[in-house]
C-alpha cells in the first residue's frame, strides 16, 4: 500500500510548492518588515489611514448589505417561471461576466462632470450644471460602493435564486391554501429556508469586499486628496511610494476585520465537508 | 385576472433592471462607434457610427496602442498558461487528497482554503516583495504564478468535491486488477471528471485574463503588460481618447463573455455549488 502514499505525496507536492513559495514565504517575510513598532506609529499618524478605516468599514456594512437585499429581492424576482424572465436573466449575468476595467471606466466617464452623460442629461433636464460627481469625497466612495454593487450583484442573486429553488414547492402550495399572504409566504417559507444561505453568503462577501481593489482604484483612484481610499487600495499606494512596512502594517490592521470572518468561513466549510 | 395583474407588476420591475444592468456596457458600445466630437456630445445614439476606432487599434495608430497585438498576445499566453498550470496541480492534489488518501492532505487542503479566505488585495503585497526576491518582476511568469496561487485554491476545493462523489468501488477494482495509481488517474479519474475540469480551466483562465491589480503590480514595460494594465495606462493623462479606449476595451472584454456564455451551464452550476454550501 506504501506506492499509493508515495504516489499520493508526489501528487501533492506541486501545489505544496506553490504554497510555500507563494504563500508562506511571502506573508512570512511580510509580517516579518512589519514587526517595528515604529510603522505602526507611522501609520496612525498619517491622516489618510484613520479616514480608510472609516471608508472600509462604510463600505463593507453599507455596500454588502444593501447588496445582499438586492439580490434578495431580484432572486423573487427572478425565480418566476416566464420565457421573457429567463432571457432576461442571461442578460442580468453581463456586468459579472464582463471585465471591470472597461466597465468601471465606463462609469467613471459617465460621472465626468463636464462631458459625461448623466452631467449633460441633468442639464438638458434642469438647465443646471449637475454635481461635480468623482470629484466630491462622499459621492466618490458613494458610487464606488454603487460599482462594486453592480459588478458582483448578478453573482449573489445567482446564488439566492439557487436556493429558492431548492425549496420544495409543497411548502409554497400548502402556504397558498391557508390563505397567506406575499410576505407570510416569505416569512413563514422562503426566509426560515434561506437564512443560512444568506448568511454564510454575507461573510463570504464582506470578505471579498474587503479585497476590492478595483472599484475603487479604477473609479476615484482614491482621490480627491486621498479621501476615498479604502484599506485594499492604501496599501497597495504606499507599495507604490515604495513604503513597504507601511504596506504590511496596513494589513496587519486590518486583520481583527478579516480573521473572524475567515474563521466562521472555515469552521463552516469544513462541517459541510464532513458530511 | 391576478396573472394578469403580477405580469404587469413584473414588467415594472423589470425595466429598471434592464437599465441598471444595461447602461454601463452599452455606454462602453456607444463609444466605440462614435468619433470623438460625437462621443462627447451626449447623445444616445451617434450621428454617424464608425469603425473607424477599431482601424486604429488593429494598425496600432496611437501612443497609447504602439504595442497593442504584442499585449493582447500576452494576456492570452498567461491565461492560457495558468489555464493550463492550475489544471495540472489542482488535478494532481484534489487526487492525491481525495482518492489517494495521502498522509496530511486534508491540512493541505484546510491551507488551500485559508489561502482562498485571504483578499486577493492583501496577499498582493507580500507576493510583489516575494517576486522582486525571486527576481521574476517583469517577467510573464510572475504574474502566472501569481494567478495560479490565486486560482489553485478554489480549484482544489471543487475538483476534490466533484471527486469525493465517484464511488470508491472504481478504485478498489482497480487495485484488484493490479493498477498502479497512475493508471488509475489517467485511465480512470480523468475521464470521469472532465465536466469538472472543463469548469475549473476555464476559472482560471477568465480569472488570469480579467485580472488588473496584479498584472499592475508585478508587469511594467510597454512591451510585457498585459492589455488590461494598458487599459489602465490610458488615463494617466488629462485628454485621454475615451472612444479609443472605450474600443479597446470592448476587444478586451469580448473574449471572456464569450467564452463565459459558451460554457454557462458548466460555470454556474459547478463553480456556484462550491462557492456556498450550505
Amino acid at each position: 500500500m506504501s506506492q499509493w502514499q508515495t504516489w499520493g505525496a508526489i501528487m501533492l507536492a506541486p501545489y505544496v510548492l506553490v504554497f510555500l513559495a507563494f504563500v508562506l514565504y511571502p506573508v512570512s517575510y511580510g509580517l516579518w518588515l512589519a514587526r517595528d513598532p515604529a510603522s505602526y506609529v507611522r501609520l496612525f499618524a498619517d491622516p489618510i489611514f484613520l479616514r480608510t478605516v472609516v471608508n472600509t468599514i462604510v463600505f463593507l456594512l453599507v455596500a454588502v448589505n444593501l447588496k445582499f437585499l438586492l439580490a434578495l429581492w431580484l432572486s423573487g424576482f427572478f425565480v418566476h417561471e416566464r420565457v421573457w424572465i429567463r432571457w432576461l436573466s442571461v442578460l442580468f449575468l453581463l456586468p459579472w461576466a464582463v471585465p471591470s476595467i472597461p466597465t468601471i471606466f465606463s462609469i467613471r466617464f459617465m460621472f465626468n462632470p463636464e462631458w459625461g452623460v448623466v452631467n449633460s442629461v441633468i442639464f438638458r433636464l434642469t438647465a443646471q450644471d449637475g454635481p461635480n460627481w468623482l470629484n466630491d469625497p462622499q459621492i466618490g466612495l458613494g458610487l464606488a460602493m454603487l460599482t462594486h454593487i453592480w459588478k458582483s450583484l448578478p453573482f449573489w442573486a445567482l446564488i439566492l435564486i439557487a436556493g429558492r429553488l431548492s425549496i420544495p414547492r409543497e411548502q409554497y402550495e400548502a402556504a397558498s391554501v391557508d390563505g397567506a399572504s406575499v410576505w407570510q409566504r416569505f416569512k413563514y417559507v422562503t426566509w426560515p429556508s434561506l437564512r443560512t444561505l444568506y448568511l454564510t453568503s454575507t461573510i463570504l462577501s464582506m470578505i471579498w469586499t474587503l479585497g476590492d481593489f478595483n472599484s475603487v482604484y479604477l473609479l476615484t483612484g482614491g482621490g480627491p486628496a486621498d479621501l476615498t481610499h479604502v484599506l485594499a487600495t492604501l496599501g497597495i499606494r504606499y507599495i507604490r511610494l515604495d513604503q513597504v512596512d507601511m504596506a504590511m502594517a496596513t494589513i496587519v490592521c486590518a486583520m481583527p476585520l478579516v480573521l473572524p470572518l475567515v474563521y466562521y468561513m472555515m469552521k463552516n466549510l469544513s462541517k459541510s465537508d464532513q458530511q | 385576472m391576478k396573472r394578469i395583474a403580477r405580469d404587469a407588476w413584473l414588467y415594472l420591475m423589470a425595466i429598471p433592471i434592464l437599465l441598471w444592468t444595461l447602461l454601463p456596457i452599452y455606454h462602453i458600445f456607444l463609444f466605440s462607434i462614435s468619433s470623438k466630437d460625437s462621443a462627447f456630445s451626449g447623445a444616445l445614439w451617434p450621428a454617424k457610427p464608425t469603425l473607424r476606432n477599431f482601424e486604429t487599434i488593429a494598425q496600432q495608430h496611437h501612443f497609447y496602442l504602439h504595442h497593442f497585438w504584442a499585449q493582447i498576445w500576452n494576456s492570452l499566453w498567461i491565461a492560457v498558461a495558468v489555464g493550463l498550470i492550475t489544471l495540472f496541480v489542482a488535478t494532481c492534489a484534489a487526487f492525491a487528497i481525495s482518492r489517494l488518501k495521502v498522509k496530511g492532505g486534508r491540512a493541505v487542503m484546510n491551507l488551500a482554503l485559508f489561502t482562498y479566505f485571504i483578499p486577493a488585495a492583501f496577499l498582493a503585497i507580500p507576493m510583489y516583495k516575494a517576486m522582486g526576491i525571486f527576481g521574476l518582476l517583469n517577467s510573464r511568469w510572475s504574474l502566472v504564478l501569481a494567478m495560479v496561487t490565486l486560482a489553485a485554491p478554489y480549484a482544489i476545493w471543487v475538483l476534490k468535491q466533484a471527486s469525493d462523489k465517484l464511488p470508491y468501488e472504481l478504485d478498489e477494482a482497480a487495485r484488484i486488477d493490479g493498477a498502479t495509481p497512475l493508471q488509475l488517474f489517467r485511465l480512470v479519474y480523468l475521464p470521469l471528471m472532465t465536466p469538472s475540469l472543463v469548469a475549473i480551466g476555464t476559472y482560471a483562465l477568465l480569472l488570469a485574463w480579467n485580472e488588473y491589480l496584479y498584472a499592475y503590480l508585478l508587469l511594467s514595460h510597454e512591451r510585457t503588460i498585459t492589455l488590461a494594465v494598458a487599459l489602465g495606462h490610458f488615463i494617466s493623462a488629462d485628454d485621454s481618447p475615451w472612444e479609443l479606449l472605450m474600443a479597446t476595451g470592448l476587444v478586451y472584454a469580448l473574449p471572456p463573455a464569450a467564452i463565459y456564455y459558451a460554457f454557462r451551464g458548466y460555470m454556474v452550476s459547478g463553480l456556484t455549488s462550491g462557492a456556498v454550501k450550505a
